[in-house]
């Protein structure tokens, strides 16, 4: 496939005006090689075109593709404490902090809005894997606290877009607080009857699989995203055998039954809004580009 | 035969002199040998309290892992009558990392779950040396959903390095289980107190440990990661274990400062393996302290103050 006949959508064009100058122009499929122009991987969903590797998203990018029109408002984030641990490993935890903060321009790894999805009030959050591989600390936790309260406070379905490496070990056992925290927050909003969705992208694992991300109402992944509670890595320690393949993987966790779907991104607001307008009992919205259904005499 | 830590070999070799002097006692040796003894087990003891009163994070690792520390079924055995263990997640199989039941706790009834690491050869293989499955999770929030529909009270006593990392604890969602399990402890409409008698390790722990009160050993661990772990991917080098466990914050005396725990139960002198007996006892009083606090709280009390005592867990830091 040629990147000149790949068709950009307009909409999509919109998110290109605040993009910084990529250092790399060309970006290359990490399964099979392949150089994409980085704009035609952007109006694609950063899903390489021939392969359908679905590369990791930004957490703007993300909110923006997932929302109505792109449209949405920020919900204003807790502060939390900083490194109350200060703890040192071979730098300090407030320099990578820092570091990560410049790095990305966010304050942390996870992003709370609400907004519309398909003419439905929803709120979403979604965990930056570029931020310090998206690990789950106090400031990331009562983000996802957040999101749940707001769903429930404003009646809306809650979306969780995950993507982690785990704990964030620098915040030591404030960041495994995290798990019992987000786990109450999510009994909070199913007692108001209003819809948890999750979607695992690449990759989850650790304590946000042993939380949250795996406490959806509903659970769906992105095409090959890695889940998991160990890495493969310290699997492959302790049994000293080689993983079975496609271990861990999306379509490997439905097939064990640990994942209700894995949708294509391309896919993804489509599934997440016809899910949501049924759970919310709203009535289906005429398909779009196609005649209405006569009315039964 | 009493196993020494390589940190207390001051301890070893004093209290090898006193046998030795002993052995030559009983020979029928003099009586200047009484004294000597004497003055040496002095010594033996307040060098033991001297270390054993500022342990490193990393020594008290070493103390809450000790082969001879108490484990579950020593605290079951000295805490609970008619303990009655239940087995099974009636999904998939039966999981002896994690012991659960119902018993009788000081004459009332009470749920029991915990980490059993087993003590010999034999049960430490029948037991996974304490690392869970996702049966032996799955099986606690069973176990808790009983003590939910009854009303029971429930105890966790924790000691574990973590869940278990394989293939089939994978396959079987074991990241899942964990997470539900915790999800039954913060459901359970009546009180729970979580001991960590040895080492809480990460959410194998939190999984029972997400408690209304939350207890510490005074030489107990409970941390996000191993000190190992946490070396061998922030420092990538293992030999850093001692380091991660300062910077970690691991001790029961640290949690206690940032609010994770809510009392601390004293160890005999020279650690729970020195004296079982007395360290069951004092863990048991302060088990009784915690749930005679929770007393008298209905179900939706109870699941309320659980929930925002850990909404509120590093809001005030």
């Amino acid at each position: 496939m040629n990147w000149i006949s790949n068709v950009v959508r307009p909409k999509i064009r919109d998110f290109l005006a605040r993009r910084e100058v990529p250092e790399n122009l060309w970006v290359k499929c990490p399964e099979t090689g392949q150089m994409v122009f980085h704009k035609d991987l952007e109006a694609n969903l950063y899903v390489i075109p021939a392969s359908g590797y679905h590369m990791r998203m930004d957490a703007v990018k993300r909110l923006k593709a997932t929302f109505d029109d792109g449209a949405y408002e920020e919900v204003a984030l807790p502060e939390v404490a900083t490194d109350p641990l200060k703890f040192r490993d071979e730098r300090r935890y407030i320099d990578r902090l820092k570091d990560a903060r410049t790095k990305t321009g966010y304050q942390d790894a996870v992003k709370v809005a609400t907004g519309m999805l398909t003419e439905l009030p929803v709120t979403i959050a979604v965990q930056d894997f570029g931020f310090m591989g998206g690990s789950l600390g106090m400031a990331a936790g009562e983000a996802v606290v957040k999101g749940l309260q707001t769903a429930a406070e404003k009646g809306t379905p809650f979306i969780m877009f995950a993507a982690s490496g785990g704990a964030r070990m620098q915040e030591g056992i404030l960041s495994l607080m995290q798990m019992p925290r987000t786990t109450a927050a999510i009994q909070e909003l199913r007692e108001t009857k209003k819809p948890y969705i999750v979607v695992l992208t690449n990759p989850t694992t650790g304590g946000v699989t042993a939380s949250y991300a795996m406490l959806g109402d509903i659970q769906i992944a992105e095409p090959g995203a890695l889940i998991g509670f160990a890495g493969p890595r310290v699997i492959e320690q302790t049994i000293r055998e080689k993983l079975p393949d496609g271990f861990q993987r999306a379509e490997y966790l439905h097939e064990h039954g640990m994942l209700d779907m894995v949708v294509h991104r391309h896919q993804m607001r489509d599934t997440l809004g016809r899910l949501c307008r049924m759970l919310m009992k709203a009535p289906a919205l005429p398909p779009k580009g196609r005649l209405p259904r006569p009315e039964a005499a | 035969m009493r196993s020494y830590l390589d940190f207390e070999k001051p301890v070893a070799e004093l209290e090898a002199k006193v046998e030795e002097l002993r052995a030559l006692a009983s020979a029928g040796d003099g009586v200047t040998i009484t004294d000597e003894v004497q003055r040496l087990e002095t010594k033996a003891r307040e060098a033991l309290l001297a270390l054993y009163a500022n342990l490193t994070p990393w020594q008290k690792t070493l103390v809450a892992r000790h082969p001879q520390r108490p484990h579950f079924a020593d605290f079951a055995k000295g805490l609970f009558e008619d303990f009655t263990p239940l087995a099974g997640d009636r999904k998939f199989g039966e999981d002896e990392a994690i012991i659960g039941g119902f018993a009788r706790f000081r004459g009332e009834a009470v749920c029991v779950l915990g980490h059993e690491k087993g003590s010999t050869t034999e049960t430490r293989i029948r037991h996974n040396f304490g690392m869970a499955r996702p049966e032996g999770y799955r099986k606690a929030a069973r176990i808790m959903e009983l003590a939910d529909r009854f009303g029971i009270p429930l105890i966790s006593l924790v000691d574990t390095a973590g869940a278990y990392p394989g293939i089939g604890a994978e396959e079987r969602g074991q990241a899942e289980a964990i997470a539900r399990s915790t999800d039954a402890c913060l459901a359970l409409g009546a009180p729970n107190v979580a001991l960590v008698i040895g080492e809480g390790g990460s959410g194998g722990a939190i999984a029972i440990a997400t408690a209304n009160k939350v207890l510490m050993m005074e030489h107990a661990i409970y941390s996000v990661i191993s000190p190992e772990g946490a070396a061998s991917i922030l420092w990538r080098d293992t030999a850093k274990a001692q380091d991660a466990a300062t910077n970690m914050k691991i001790t029961a005396q640290d949690l206690l400062k940032f609010g994770i725990i809510d009392a601390i139960v004293k160890e005999p002198p020279g650690g729970a393996h020195r004296d079982p007996e007395a360290t069951i006892g004092a863990a048991g009083d302060a088990i009784a302290d915690a749930l005679s606090q929770l007393a008298g709280l209905d179900g939706p009390a109870v699941r309320k103050a659980r929930r925002d005592k850990f909404l509120a867990i590093g809001r005030s830091l």
